[in-house]
């Protein structure tokens, strides 16, 4: 996967598969500990220690057709290259949490890439789920929200076309400020 | 446009819509979003299939999202479901394909035959 995002997004598809109704996405980039920071926290099901200790393994499926756990050894594989490392921690009942880690100057980071489309692409399904994702750069910061989107929308739903298409959007415009462009 | 604005805008068309359609008269696109989904570009085709919609102004169509469906091989998956219709699913889409898939099959009711790896039960 050559962006960020596309971990990001499996992570959230794990999240979602584990029946997470809320999901917190925090990014954080540190300059001056040359860190970057992400981390997805849900209240889906969890997973209790042997499976944790699994889903690390690339050769370890949940079930011959589906292959959760296959995105986080490649996530692994890409933070370890960039000088850091994921770490999963979750309990049965009680959701999860991952948080990767890597140099933020590490030649080898890959771009965060499209996080618009990551979150519209997560939001886009007929049950809800409250998505929370928090951006912090240095001093600046981006938040989104889909609680607050869908107390606007009232009975609109968030996953028709022009909806998602806003999102996307919208969200890339306010990761655009974060690296002070005006966004698309 | 500002942004909420735009948002506004976007929450009365749908609104029109929703009071405009029956219940269940809605098109539904579906994109598979396993791992191998995502690696293979469904994320893209996403986006392709959200923009291609808005530059449509079509309304009446949800656009959803399901897991792995074990058929990694054919990734990115796309199901298109009309109204009435039974459901299609598109094997190894990609942005292009997915634009011309909304062009012909949501829009004008053409199955593109070449790219359908399975059909449902009418
Ligand atoms: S992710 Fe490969 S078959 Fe599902």
């Amino acid at each position: 996967m050559e962006e960020l995002a596309l971990h990001i997004l499996d992570l959230l598809e794990n999240a979602l598969a584990a029946g997470a109704r809320q999901i917190l996405i925090t990014i954080e980039e540190d300059e001056d500990r040359d860190l970057l920071t992400i981390e997805v926290r849900d209240d889906g099901r969890g997973m209790g220690a042997e499976t944790l200790q699994k889903a690390l393994d690339p050769f370890y499926t949940t079930r011959t057709t589906r292959k959760v756990g296959l995105g986080l050894p490649l996530f692994q594989a890409t933070a370890a290259q960039c000088g850091g490392n994921v770490t999963l921690e979750s309990r049965p009942g009680q959701g999860t949490r991952v948080v990767a880690t890597m140099k933020l100057s590490h030649p080898d980071l890959p771009p965060l890439g499209d996080m618009g489309a990551t979150i519209a692409a997560a939001l886009s399904r007929e049950e809800p789920v409250e998505l929370v994702y928090h951006h912090r750069r240095g001093q600046k910061e981006f938040k989104f929200s889909s609680a607050w989107l869908q107390l606007h929308l009232g009975e609109v739903p968030l996953n028709c076309g022009p909806v998602l298409d806003w999102i996307q959007r919208y969200i890339n415009k306010g990761v655009a400020e974060l690296y002070g462009g005006e966004g698309k | 446009m500002k942004s909420l604005e735009e948002l506004q805008k976007i929450k009365e068309t749908q609104l029109e819509a929703i009071r405009l359609r029956e219940a269940g008269q809605k098109a539904k696109i579906v994109v598979g979003m396993g791992t191998c989904g995502i690696a293979a570009g469904a994320r893209e085709v996403m986006s392709a299939i959200l923009d291609e919609l808005g530059k449509r102004r079509l309304t009446n169509v949800d656009v959803t999202q399901t897991g792995c469906i074990g058929l990694c091989a054919q990734e990115p998956l796309v199901d298109v479901i009309l109204p009435g219709k039974p459901r299609v699913t598109y094997g190894k889409v990609d942005a292009n394909k997915a634009r011309q898939i909304v062009a012909q099959h949501v829009v004008n009711g053409i199955v593109i035959s070449e790219w359908v790896v399975n059909r449902g039960e009418e």
